[in-house]
């Protein structure tokens, strides 16, 4: 099997809006089952689960989760639902099928860690996302998973939702939490770290959508059995968001250690029109692009870093043989250029003289020195900024560098003497 | 006044700022946040206006300069871009005789490009203010425009 259906089991079997469906499909019984638990013996499930972040960071959650465990005073959870990185549309999907599983995997957050308020940070764009997350926070309050004294216990938390207004970069968790304090996602220096001094200056802890998700599951199977889930280097399921240049187009659910190809082939059933795959970018605009050659790979965190770039939040987009590498790039990089913060001069600046070479290789005006430049500018903006933002954009150029070098030198050496 | 309704939905706490942005954007017909508003809103929330403007130019969904009545986002990302045969750009453009970032005349379309809104799944993929259209055809967006015009979305 291919896939491994848990975080997705209930899609399209239920009303999402629904309370009712989600409580006769399993709905807040693991939230009764970790709330009978001591909370350490919760966050040594979740330890034993080896499990790490599924936003793109694949920070391990257990270690977030203990240094948040040992502040005191009022703390924050803060689910981060910005999802914004093109090809990424996995978290879309949890929120509008079956949100409460989220709000569930908060509640059991907040009670393992001890904090009283979250906040559901989704953008903007999500309207139905914000709209049916906004219901069901409104449902399980009524029905007493949220708010005062949850399933009859001392414990008390809840939760809000608030709006991003359109910028990527407020998927940071500095960025956003700066956002949510009501000021432009302009990320800050670590540490301290969020868990440490995050909204308001107060410990927080972010997670993403999907990682909230997890933790039902966990509780469910036990963080041993999970971790037998997927392969040596990663744990349990990921959620793969498939677009592109192929068949079937959507959101599968697949344990770690299944191949890139398998996806494209089995879930995805391969290219359309009779074309043949040129290239394919892992992760989003953020991620490198590979030759069809070493699809073999596994979808894995750690393999990836061969490229210092992860699986990002399990984004494949597939490119076939009608496009051109470098109209690809210049796009990837037109969206890096509009949404920098600003903070950092070399992604601010930089953004700007990566665009203008790139479009030398679109059309044929590059020299050998505009690839000197391109490549020295991309390891600079990757090496010196402070956010994901900048460390993550160059890599599409970095890794076309190693893996499509030839197009590039076809690019020079086939240059258009006149500049049009 | 819409401003007043709204400002009384939101404790004046500094960092509802945002939110009350949005709302105002929402609610009026011309989609920006004026001077007059902005200083409202400064007052309530007792901050600078000033730090409003830092925060109107920094995100994109905002705008401080009046639009039309229906904002037409299409997606510019990689996954819509691979399966836009037909360049859903031009055909919003030439069939409203518009360019991008600019109004119509008859102030009801402004048309703007925007971040991935994942539909990829079901690119290519447009917003029109909050709703989203996916698996675009030139004959399909066509006709969603013309609805609008019509009065009939």
């Amino acid at each position: 099997m291919i896939q491994r259906i848990e975080l997705t089991k209930r899609f399209d079997k239920i009303d999402p809006l629904s309370i009712t469906d989600y409580l006769k499909n399993d709905g807040y019984k693991m939230l009764k089952k970790a709330l009978e638990m001591k909370p350490e013996a919760i966050i040594e499930e979740i330890t034993q689960s080896r499990i790490t972040g599924r936003g793109g960071a694949n920070f391990p959650t257990s270690i977030k989760m203990k240094s948040f465990s040992r502040e005191t005073g009022l703390k924050y959870i803060i689910c981060n639902a910005d999802e914004g990185e093109p090809g990424n549309f996995k978290d879309r999907y949890l929120m509008e099928k079956d949100p409460h599983q989220i709000i569930e995997g908060m509640v059991i957050s907040a009670f393992s860690t001890g904090a009283s308020k979250g906040f559901i940070y989704i953008r903007g764009e999500y309207k139905k996302a914000i709209d049916t997350m906004k219901h069901t926070i409104v449902e399980a309050r009524r029905h007493n998973f949220l708010g005062e004294h949850i399933f009859d216990t001392d414990f008390n938390f809840d939760i809000e939702v608030r709006r991003g207004a359109g910028a990527y970069v407020c998927g940071e968790e500095f960025a956003l939490i700066e956002s949510i304090e009501g000021k432009p996602g302009r990320t800050r220096v670590k540490p301290p770290f969020p868990t440490e001094k995050g909204v308001f200056n107060l410990p927080t802890l972010i997670n993403n959508v999907e990682t909230f998700c997890n933790l039902p599951f966990i509780i469910r199977i036990g963080g041993t059995e999970f971790n037998n889930i997927g392969s040596n280097f990663a744990s349990g399921t990921k959620l793969i968001s498939l677009s592109g240049n192929v068949k079937n187009k959507g959101v599968y659910e697949v344990p770690f250690g299944r191949t890139i190809k398998e996806v494209i082939d089995i879930l995805g059933e391969g290219v359309p029109n009779g074309k043949k795959i040129k290239m394919v970018q892992l992760g989003g605009a953020c991620g490198a692009i590979i030759p069809p050659t070493l699809l073999n790979m596994d979808i894995d965190n750690e393999r990836f870093e061969i490229f210092d770039s992860k699986m990002g939040a399990g984004a494949i987009i597939v490119i076939d043989d009608s496009h051109d590498l470098f109209d690809i790039i210049l796009r990837n990089m037109e969206f890096f250029l509009h949404e920098s913060c600003g903070k950092c001069t070399p992604c601010r600046e930089g953004h700007v003289q990566i665009v203008n070479l790139i479009k030398k290789f679109v059309n044929y005006e590059a020299t050998m020195k505009d690839y000197h430049s391109l490549e020295s500018l991309a390891h600079v903006i990757h090496e010196t900024t402070l956010c994901g933002l900048g460390q993550t954009s160059p890599t599409s150029i970095l890794s076309t560098i190693e893996f499509f070098n030839e197009d590039y030198m076809e690019r020079i050496n086939n240059r258009i003497q006149e500049a049009k | 006044m819409q401003l007043e309704k709204i400002l009384k939905n939101y404790p004046n706490e500094k960092d509802y700022l945002i939110e009350i942005l949005i709302d105002v954007d929402k609610a009026k017909e011309d989609h920006f946040v004026s001077e007059s508003e902005i200083s409202e809103i400064a007052d309530y929330l007792n901050i600078k206006a000033s730090h409003i403007c830092s925060v109107m130019s920094f995100y994109t969904l905002l705008s401080t300069r009046p639009r039309g009545k229906y904002i037409i986002q299409i997606c510019k990302d990689v996954p819509c871009y691979l399966n836009d045969t037909f360049n859903v750009k031009e055909t919003v453009c030439e069939f409203l005789n518009v360019a991008m970032n600019q109004t119509t005349e008859d102030k009801l379309f402004t048309v703007e490009f925007t971040a991935c809104i994942g539909c990829c799944d079901e690119a290519p993929a447009m917003k029109i203010n909050d709703e989203v259209y996916t698996k675009l055809s030139k004959g399909k967006v066509i006709t969603i425009i013309e609805e609008y015009k019509e009065g009939l979305k």
